[in-house]
C-alpha cells in the first residue's frame, strides 16, 4: 500500500468539526449561528461562557489528551515493534495515577488545585526515569517490557492499598474518578499547564522520530545503518513519558486510543513508524473529541466517565484489529 | 576504497573469551570468507571488528580510524553489515526498507533526496527486485526477503560488505543468486567479508578464507592455501576429500 497523503489533512478538516462540533452539542443545543458569533466574542454572554469557558476548552482537553497518548503509542510501538505497546506497557499511565491518587489520599489537592496535575506528571517522569536508566544499560527490548511491567504491577498494588486504607467513602470516589479518567469542567488554566508538556513532549518524538523507522530492522541491523540505538531509546521513552505525564495531568487514565489509532493509520503510511506520528496524534485526538459529545449527550443519570467510554468503544476495535493482522515476519 | 583491519582484537563476555586476539585485514577487491564451527566466535569477531560490540582487548579500525570511536552514522557509509538476524517489525514495502539504507545519509522511507532515490533505484535492480518495488515484505518468500536485505546493504554504496551467514536456509538456486550479488558487489570496486557455512560455496566464490577455532583465527589465505583435508579435520572435525577448489565432507571423525 502506497502512503495515501490525504491522510493527514483529513484528519486536520475532521479534528476542526469534531471540535466546533462539540460546542454545538451537549445538553443545551446550540444553534450553529450562536456558536459562532461567540467563538468570535459576540452574542450574549450566556452563550460565550458556554462555549469559550465550557465546551471549547473540554473539547480541546480531550484533544489535547488523545493527541498525546496517540503519539506515545505510535512511537512505542515503533521502538518496541510491537503493535500492542502503549504509555500503559511501559507502566507511565500507572506510575502516574498512582501519584495522582497519592495526592488525593492525603488530602494534599486542597492545597492547590495544581497539586493534582503536578503529583501525575512526577509520577509519569518518575516511571519515564526508570524506564530510560534500564534503556542505558540493557540492549533488549523485552528487560524493557519486563521493567515496565514491574513498574505498573507496583504502582498497581500500590494503588489498590490506598483505596483499601481510604479514610472517607468521599475521598475513595475522588480517586475513581481519576482513575476512570474524565476531562469534565477543565479549564484553559488546566489545558495550559498540561500543553507545553504535551508539546514538549510531542517534539521530541517527532525530533526522533527517523530512527524509528530504522528500527523496523531490529535493533542489530538499525545499528548497522547508523542508527545511534541507546540515544533513541532514551528520547522516544522521554518523549513518550513526558506527553503521557501531561495527559493524565490533564485527563487521568484513559487507555486504548494509544494503540488503536496507530493500528488503524499504519497501513495509510506504508507501515512506516515514523509517518504513523502525525496522524495517530490526530486521529487519537479525534476519537476522544468524538467519545466525550458521546459522554455529554447520551442520557444518562450519572455522566459517563470519557475513559469507561473510551475503552468500550476501543477495547473491542483492538480486539478486532488484532485478530485481524496478517503475521508478520518477527 | 575502505579497509577494515582488526589488531589483537579480542571479546569477553564476563570471564568467557569469545574471541582471543584475532587479526584480519579485508580491503577492496577481495572476497573474504569467515569460515568456522558453531561458537567460533564469528559473530563477535565481526561485531567487535565494527564497533557494535566493546572489544575487551586489541583494536579494529575502519580506513584507519578507531572503529569503537566512529559515529554511527560514519561507520555505516563506510561498511554495510548484514546481520544474522533480520526480522522486519512491520509489513513495510519492499522500496521502504531498502530505502532505509540511505540511514546514514539522513534520509527516510518516503523522503529521499534524489541522490538516494538513484542509489535505492541501483540496489533494487542490481538484485532484480524492480517488479517487487511496491510489495508488502510479509507476502515475499525467504529468498525474496534475502535479497531484499542485500539490496538494503548494496543502497549505502558503502565501501565494504560485512554479511553474517547471508545464505543461510535458501535454497541452492537463491544461494547462488546471493553470491552472485556479492560478486558483482566486488567486481565493482568493493570488498566482503562474510560468514558462511557451505563451504563449497565459499571455496567457489571467497578469493580468501579465515578458519575460525576455539575464539582464535587459526588460518588465513588463499583458498587454495588454506582449504586442505587437515585443516578440515581440525576445524571441523570432519573428514574431507579436497581437489583444488572442490569439496566433499565424507562424515564426521
Amino acid at each position: 500500500m502506497t502512503p495515501n497523503r490525504a491522510l493527514t489533512p483529513a484528519l486536520v478538516f475532521a479534528s476542526l468539526l469534531a471540535v466546533f462540533a462539540a460546542c454545538l452539542l451537549g445538553s443545551t443545543q446550540m444553534p450553529i449561528d450562536r456558536v459562532l458569533i461567540a467563538l468570535f466574542g459576540g452574542g450574549e454572554m450566556g452563550d460565550r461562557i458556554v462555549v469559550w469557558q465550557i465546551r471549547l476548552p473540554r473539547a480541546l482537553a480531550a484533544f489535547a489528551t488523545g493527541a498525546a497518548l496517540g503519539i506515545s503509542g505510535a512511537a512505542l510501538q515503533g521502538l518496541l515493534r510491537n503493535p500492542l505497546a502503549e504509555p500503559g506497557v511501559l507502566g507511565v499511565s500507572a506510575s502516574a495515577s498512582l501519584f495522582a491518587t497519592f495526592s488525593l489520599y492525603y488530602g494534599l489537592v486542597a492545597l492547590s488545585p495544581w497539586v493534582l496535575p503536578i503529583a501525575a506528571m512526577l509520577g509519569a517522569l518518575a516511571a519515564t526515569t526508570l524506564i530510560a536508566l534500564a534503556a542505558i544499560k540493557t540492549r533488549s527490548v523485552v528487560t524493557l517490557i519486563l521493567v515496565g511491567v514491574g513498574i505498573s504491577a507496583f504502582a498497581g498494588a500500590a494503588m489498590s492499598l490506598l483505596m483499601n486504607l481510604a479514610p472517607t467513602p468521599f475521598t475513595l470516589s475522588d480517586m475513581i474518578n481519576w482513575m476512570l479518567g474524565s476531562v469534565a469542567n477543565r479549564s484553559f488554566r488546566e489545558l495550559g499547564f498540561a500543553a507545553p508538556f504535551i508539546l514538549a513532549g510531542g517534539a521530541m518524538l517527532l525530533a526522533s522520530r527517523r530512527g524509528l523507522s530504522a528500527l523496523t530492522l531490529g535493533e542489530e541491523a538499525a545499528s548497522g545503518i547508523g542508527l545511534n540505538l541507546r540515544n533513541q531509546r532514551i528520547l522516544t521513552v522521554l518523549g513518550a513519558g513526558i506527553a503521557t505525564g501531561g495527559s493524565v495531568a490533564l485527563a487521568g487514565a484513559i487507555g486504548f486510543v494509544g494503540i488503536v489509532a496507530p493500528h488503524i493509520v499504519r497501513p495509510f503510511v506504508g507501515h512506516d513508524p515514523a509517518r504513523s506520528l502525525i496522524p495517530s496524534a490526530l486521529l487519537a485526538g479525534l476519537i476522544l473529541v468524538l467519545a466525550d459529545i458521546g459522554v455529554r449527550i447520551l442520557p444518562t443519570v450519572n455522566e459517563l466517565k470519557l475513559g469507561v467510554v473510551a475503552a468500550l468503544i476501543g477495547a473491542p476495535a483492538f480486539i478486532w484489529i488484532a485478530m485481524g493482522r496478517r503475521a508478520i515476519h518477527d | 576504497m575502505t579497509e577494515l583491519i582488526a589488531e589483537k582484537l579480542s571479546v569477553h563476555a564476563g570471564q568467557t573469551a569469545l574471541v582471543t586476539e584475532a587479526d584480519f585485514r579485508v580491503g577492496a577487491g577481495e572476497f573474504v570468507a569467515l569460515i568456522g564451527p558453531n561458537g567460533a566466535g564469528k559473530t563477535s569477531l565481526l561485531r567487535a571488528s565494527l564497533g557494535l560490540e566493546k572489544a575487551s582487548g586489541g583494536l579494529a579500525s575502519i580506513d584507519d580510524e578507531n572503529s569503537a570511536e566512529l559515529a554511527p552514522m560514519e561507520r555505516a557509509r563506510r561498511v554495510a553489515y548484514l546481520p544474522q538476524q533480520r526480522p522486519l517489525a512491520w509489513p513495510n514495502t519492499v522500496r521502504d526498507v531498502v530505502a532505509l539504507g540511505r540511514y546514514a545519509y539522513g534520509a527516510a522511507p518516503g523522503r529521499l533526496g534524489a541522490q538516494d532515490a538513484d542509489a535505492v533505484e541501483r540496489a533494487l535492480t542490481k538484485t532484480g527486485l524492480e517488479k517487487l518495488a511496491y510489495r508488502q515484505t510479509d507476502t515475499l518468500s525467504g529468498g525474496e526477503l534475502a535479497r531484499v536485505h542485500f539490496a538494503r546493504a548494496l543502497a549505502s554504496e558503502a565501501g565494504l560488505l560485512v554479511a553474517d551467514e547471508p545464505v543461510a536456509a535458501l535454497d541452492p538456486r537463491h544461494q547462488f543468486r546471493i553470491m552472485d550479488i556479492i560478486q558483482q558487489y566486488i567486481a565493482a570496486g568493493g570488498g566482503a567479508l562474510v560468514v558462511l557455512h557451505d563451504l563449497s560455496l565459499a571455496a567457489r566464490y571467497a578469493s580468501r578464507m579465515i578458519w575460525m577455532k576455539d575464539t582464535r583465527i587459526v588460518a588465513d589465505g588463499p583458498v587454495e592455501d588454506t582449504l586442505t583435508a587437515n585443516r578440515m579435520a581440525e576445524v571441523f572435525s570432519v573428514r574431507a576429500k579436497v581437489e583444488g577448489r572442490a569439496i566433499e565432507i565424507e562424515g564426521a571423525i
